[in-house]
């Protein structure tokens, strides 16, 4: 590689002393005084990164990008550069596309889209099981030895409910140093639920999503994980309960991680009340008390992740009543953000432990940080030597989303209308900026495009 | 009041105003001239998506009464079995003129919906949102048990009324609960215990699950409908069983104070929740709340269409 360094100038590293990094042949070069010294020789280009935070690039554990199949709702390259956007050097694309990511040749296609699109290291999540129907385990073997690599397995959207068909796949993924993600929603107990089951169901005679249904599977699935000496990662943990459970589990030594979303450290089933159906989501929006203990979860290390659930639709599937409304916000472009005002600016996690949440723990979970994948690895590490993969965040840029202003094609964000204090501002993949001042760089060196793909 | 969405929005003072209202507009329907001129010119669409010839018919004799065009649009005759979206059928809607529009749909929050995305912009009525609210069945409720239980009174101060039956599922026991409560009354909901929301110990209302208990102290008794699907649903293991412990049987009738009601807000399954003798005797208000309901939602009508203009 010959292209020219560039040295981030000033920021403060994971909230820490201010340093520069300076970025060289797909790596972090160097850091502070070296870095400068070193930029200087180089003709590095510079990004002045005064008052900003430099984080090693985000990886989202939970994405959906829907190609194929809904390229309505978004593409791979419209999603991807949505991630660009919001910081994410990697996203993990969810398995319910169209056809449903359950063999080797679909997951390919979907890892071949991202190496296309380049905007982000797009890992696919293979499906748990065919047709993400809950019956018969999909290739996990073949999927995992694809050139998509996968290692993370989910039928998110469906639970794995079977406790049976979820014991073999958490004892098969063994085989593959793959992890298990769960929907964790007991299904009988959850049919026609609309929302949280509680005062404000009550009132708006919605049926109800109780907390039980997932603290249920979850607590199933920390037992089953330790039968079987698999781990087991729980997505979306929503309820003060499921933190309780996963707390305790850990406490045990059980081999589980969870996540938790943005909106669920944010927004309440107060919002409900609007019945816009832009607050419509699965798992749903909890209480205040909910909301409470999975910010405490996240501080504590209960919770490992904090992932988006980006779960884009077109207009007309929230332009309706509550009931006929698609489930799902979008999330890339805002979850920093969200993150900072719900954890950061209240005091609950320092930018050290964002970093940690958003990238190291997802980019070990998914194996990201195997030597294996070369150029493409992930460690969630800012430091000499490691990948070349830097978010930059603006903590005192104060932005209100608008849908019609993202690079989603989803027009779904509950953060309309709503002041977040910070934002993404530049994200580095392999030492090259995907994304400045907060928009994709369209004419990145070595990646030029002109409408699709930087190829 | 711009819209009628959810008897929770109605605040003693207007929930007063829309009984007396219905009280004038009762009296001019003992004329033998019954129509008044008060809406002339002016469009109603009676928007109903699903079945209810009840509550359908009861808008458009309110609304003929008034004087003003009907326009009834049921979605089973209509595109919307075509799949067009709620949005859509509002804008053709506001395109047609429509003044005012009555909505019964079988999602909750579609009249809210309808009333606050800018979709139309005259005042929305709320026939019955899913398991949500029926707002103006609570009115006729409310003005029932004015007349039959205080006479001349302002509201329903000093009442105890009970509701029993399965509150989870009904959008009318919802809006009885904030309405009758707002009006004074004391509200003690009866069902079995997994008739009753979750989250129902917010409410401004007693829950119990002992009918027998409760009655001799009810100045009023509400039966809810138990519809066929709870049967299969698991919420509670026979007909015959649910009958025994709260059906409103000859023996529970017995039980009740002399002046005690009794009010249905229909269909009924008779010899389910309610016996022929509680529904056809003397104390049993069903009829009147069939009657009243027209000169309720004149009411509605005549305050959301006129009553604006102060603001």
């Amino acid at each position: 590689m010959n292209a020219r360094p560039w040295l981030i100038r000033g920021a403060r590293v994971l909230g820490g002393p201010v340093q520069s990094v300076l970025l060289r042949d797909g790596l972090v070069a160097a850091l502070g005084q070296a870095a400068e010294r070193d930029a200087a020789g180089a003709h590095a280009r510079v990004l002045d990164a005064g008052g900003l935070l430099a984080l090693p690039g985000l990886v989202d554990l939970h994405t959906h990008l829907r190609e194929p199949g809904r390229e309505d709702a978004e593409t791979v390259e419209t999603g991807s550069r949505a991630a660009a956007a919001g910081g994410f050097a990697a996203v993990h694309a969810m398995a319910n596309t169209s056809p449903v990511a359950d063999s080797a040749g679909v997951v390919e296609q979907v890892w071949r889209l991202g190496r296309d699109a380049g905007w982000t290291d797009v890992r696919p999540v293979g499906a748990v099981t065919v047709g993400l129907a809950g019956e018969r385990l999909a290739e996990i073997g073949a999927m995992a030895d694809s050139p998509a690599r996968v290692r993370v397995f989910s039928d998110d959207g469906h639970c794995v409910a079977d406790p049976l068909v979820m014991r073999r796949a958490l004892e098969y993924v063994r085989a593959v140093d793959g992890v298990v993600a769960q929907h964790a929603q007991e299904p009988r107990l959850t049919v026609g639920a609309q929302m949280n089951e509680g005062s404000v169901s009550a009132d708006l005679g919605l049926p109800g999503w109780p907390s039980v249904a997932e603290e249920a599977i979850v607590a199933r699935d920390v037992l089953l994980a330790a039968h079987v000496r698999s781990r087991v990662h729980v997505c979306h943990v929503s309820t003060a309960g499921s933190v309780e459970i996963v707390r305790l589990a850990k406490r045990r030594g059980l081999p589980v991680t969870a996540e938790v979303t943005p909106h669920h450290l944010l927004l309440t089933d107060d919002e409900v009340r609007s019945y816009d159906p832009v607050f419509k989501v699965n798992p749903p929006l909890r209480r205040p008390e909910d909301v409470a203990a999975l910010r405490r979860g996240v501080a504590d290390g209960t919770i490992d992740v904090i992932a988006t659930d980006h779960a884009p639709h077109p207009r007309e599937d929230k332009e309706c009543e509550w009931a006929a409304a698609a489930m799902g916000m979008t999330g890339l472009e805002t979850a920093l953000g969200v993150v900072q005002a719900a954890l950061v600016d209240s005091g609950f996690l320092t930018w050290a432990e964002v970093a940690e949440r958003m990238s190291r723990a997802p980019a070990v979970i998914g194996r990201l940080d195997d030597p294996a994948l070369g150029a493409h690895r992930h460690t969630g590490r800012l430091a000499a030597g490691e990948p070349g993969h830097v978010t930059v965040h603006d903590p005192g840029a104060a932005w209100t989303p608008s849908p019609g202003s993202m690079q989603t094609m989803g027009t779904n964000t509950p953060f309309a209308g709503r002041l977040l204090p910070g934002r993404a501002v530049a994200t580095f993949l392999r030492g090259e900026p995907t994304a400045l001042d907060g928009v994709p760089v369209d004419d990145a060196p070595g990646a030029p495009s002109a409408g699709g793909g930087r190829r | 009041m711009r819209h009628l969405l959810s008897t929770a929005d109605l605040d003693p003072a207007a929930a007063v105003r829309v009984l007396d209202t219905a009280e004038h507009m009762a009296a001019t329907q003992e004329r033998e001239q019954k129509k008044l001129p008060a809406l002339r010119g002016r469009a109603v669409v009676n928007l109903f998506y699903e079945d209810s010839t009840r509550t359908r018919v009861s808008f458009e004799a309110a609304a003929k009464r008034l004087s003003a065009d009907v326009i009834t649009f049921a979605a089973k005759g209509s595109s919307v079995s075509k799949g067009e979206s709620l949005k859509d059928t509002a804008a053709t809607l506001q395109a047609l003129g429509a003044d005012a529009v009555v909505v019964r749909h079988p999602a909750a929050g579609a009249a809210y919906r309808l009333a606050t995305c800018g979709w139309v912009t005259g005042p929305v009525v709320n026939a019955g949102d899913g398991q949500h609210e029926h707002p103006t069945q609570a009115l006729v409720d409310a003005f029932s048990l004015r007349r039959r239980l205080c006479p001349g009174a302002r509201d329903l101060a000093g009442t105890h009324v009970v509701i029993v039956g399965d509150v989870l599922h009904s959008r009318v026991a919802r809006s009885d609960v904030w309405l009758l409560s707002t009006l004074g009354a004391r509200v003690t909901l009866v069902a079995p215990p997994t008739l009753v929301p979750l989250g129902a110990g917010s409410w401004p209302c007693a829950v119990s699950f002992d009918l027998d208990e409760v009655l001799p102290d009810a100045d009023a008794v509400m039966l809810l409908r138990v519809q066929s699907e709870r049967m299969t649903g698991q919420f509670f293991p026979t007909a015959r069983e649910y009958t025994r412990r709260y059906g409103l049987d000859a023996r529970r009738l017995r039980a009740l104070k002399d002046h005690a009601a009794v009010l249905h807000p229909g269909p009924m399954n008779r010899g389910l929740e309610i016996s022929a003798e509680a529904a056809d005797g003397p104390r049993s208000l069903v009829l009147d709340q069939v009657s009243n309901g027209v000169a309720v939602r004149m009411a509605v009508l005549f305050l959301l269409l006129t009553g604006n203009e102060g603001g």
